[in-house]
């Protein structure tokens, strides 16, 4: 698609950016997710948080389509996610993803990093390319760091570089799975930053995390799951201070004591 | 000694036949094999049925049967003159049979060292890959086999080694490389057997030096990369 096209289909939708309607999915026996309903409104910053295994990951990969549902649609700016094939791989372009485990490209620079998909998928020029990557990377403050490997980064920088190279496909709505659960503890802050930036610049986002910092600053809302099922959303402050279930209550409670 | 030294340019003639069988049957060896390896852990269910026969038949297979399969079937699919010359060297209709052959097993063990070198490749490689739209070729080709080339150079050189070894099988179907040409010289001159033997074996033993200097190289070359 060309950017006007692009352009132009995103002026023309005007409803939410991001819609579940009555989605589930089944690992085998196990009910992943069950009957999930969801909307995200464009500019609209989603914090997903729950006890490990309730299915926040599959949701986000869902969404991406990394993994297939079973059950219900899922829609991306008034289109279904395509099935497969060349309409999938542009989807797959204009959502992008953080992965806890970065998942930079080994054999690449940092440069190339970002540069890979803007020119192999987007098409490009060379040029054109390391223009905007530099421009990103330097947003996200790792643009000395160009020509090194990731090898060679910290973990925080590493995932900072990710993000550059997601925003380098010009997504209209950006997944973080646990962005920032494999960093240590004084490398959480520089990517939350980033992140945060990010919020307030507009973007769509969908962010699974325990940081309540962040989803406090910069969330519109929280989404509480749990053994599948959505159970609570609410503003951040009311999720926090307030929840309504017990099983929030006593997620909160676990995670407050550490 | 005189015998190697009297008939060198025929020992000479003999390593140049091995070491093209071996380029050539090397190239197009990790050709088709990369192809069937990209079978193998292609999405698409028939593919990958596809690559998993093709190694089960070529792999389980003796290579002396796969060369007489070659020798007596592809003439007879019409392909009688696949005689070819590449500057003053002519190659002979048998050599490129013989040499599709060599190919066609030896690409089976090329498939299944890179889909080992694949899988050792963490699936999050290819899951980045396509979240910035990459397709299955796209992916595969930038992102997750540059990667599996590097894990894969150890298991590729043995192959290649294999198949340096394996080229001196195609002496009994009558193509003059240094097998045949060393059973031919110890017949004529049998007081000099072992000087032949040695002799012949000694250009084997530079071939594989030579091959395993590459892969050594190689991997240095790219584990610098990392
Ligand atoms: N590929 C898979 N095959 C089978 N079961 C899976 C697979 N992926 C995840 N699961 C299971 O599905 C459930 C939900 O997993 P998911 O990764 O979505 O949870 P999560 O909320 O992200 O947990 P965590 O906080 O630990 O990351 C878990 O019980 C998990 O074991
Ligand atoms: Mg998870």
């Amino acid at each position: 698609m060309t950017a006007a096209a692009r352009e132009s289909s995103t002026a023309s939708s005007t409803g939410p950016l991001v819609v579940l309607d009555h989605v589930n999915k089944w690992f085998g026996d196990l009910h992943v997710l069950q009957d999930i309903n969801m909307a995200i409104n464009r500019g609209e910053v989603v914090v997903v948080i729950g006890p490990s295994g309730s299915g926040k990951s599959t949701l986000c990969r869902a969404i991406n389509r990394l993994e297939t549902i079973n059950d219900g649609s899922i829609m991306l700016d008034g289109q279904p996610l395509p099935q497969e094939g060349k309409q999938l791989a542009n989807l797959r372009a204009e959502v992008g993803m953080v992965f806890q485990s970065f998942n930079l490209f080994a054999h690449k620079t940092i440069l190339e990093n970002v540069t890979l998909g803007p020119i192999k998928v987007r098409k490009l020029s060379k040029k054109d390319a390391d223009e905007l990557a530099q421009r990103l990377l330097d947003r996200v403050g790792v643009a000395h760091q160009a020509n090194k490997y990731p090898a060679q980064l910290s973990g925080g920088q590493q995932q900072r570089v990710a993000i550059a190279r997601a925003l380098a496909m010009e997504p209209k709505v950006m997944l973080f799975d646990e962005p920032t659960s494999a960093l240590d503890p004084e490398m959480i802050k520089e990517v939350l930053d980033v992140m945060v930036d990010l919020a307030k610049g507009g973007m769509t986002m969908i962010v699974v995390t325990h940081e309540m910092g962040f989803a406090r600053t910069a969330a519109d809302r929280v989404v509480f799951m749990s053994d599948g099922q959505i159970v609570e959303e609410n503003t951040p402050d009311e999720f926090f201070t307030n929840p309504r279930s017990d099983r929030a209550k006593d997620f909160l409670g676990k995670i407050l004591k550490h | 000694m005189d015998t190697l030294i009297q008939e060198f340019p025929q020992i000479r003639n003999g390593f140049y036949t091995t070491v093209w069988l071996l380029l050539f049957s090397g190239l197009i060896s990790t050709v088709i094999g990369t192809v069937l390896a990209s079978f193998r852990v292609s999405p698409v269910a028939s593919l990958r049925a596809l690559g998993t026969g093709y190694v089960n038949t070529f792999r389980n297979t003796p290579l002396v049967l796969v060369l007489a399969l070659a020798i007596s079937v592809i003439p007879t699919l019409g392909f009688n003159n696949l005689g070819f010359s590449i500057g003053i060297r002519d190659f002979t209709t048998f050599f490129t049979v013989a040499m599709l052959g060599l190919s066609f097993y030896t690409a089976a063990f090329v498939c299944e060292a890179i889909r080992s070198g694949v899988n050792s490749v963490s699936a999050g490689q290819a899951e980045a890959a396509r979240s910035v739209g990459m397709g299955f070729g796209q992916s595969l080709r930038l992102v997750v086999l540059p990667q599996a080339f590097r894990a894969v150079i150890p298991p590729l050189t043995s192959i290649y080694i294999a198949l340096a070894k394996n080229t001196s099988v195609v002496a009994i179907f009558g193509v003059p490389e240094a097998a045949y040409v060393m059973r031919k010289l110890s017949n004529q001159f049998t007081s000099d057997l072992w000087a032949i033997f040695i002799g012949i074996a000694l250009g084997y033993v530079v071939i594989v030096m030579v091959i395993s200097a590459i892969g050594t190289l190689l991997e240095r070359k790219l584990a610098v990369a990392a």
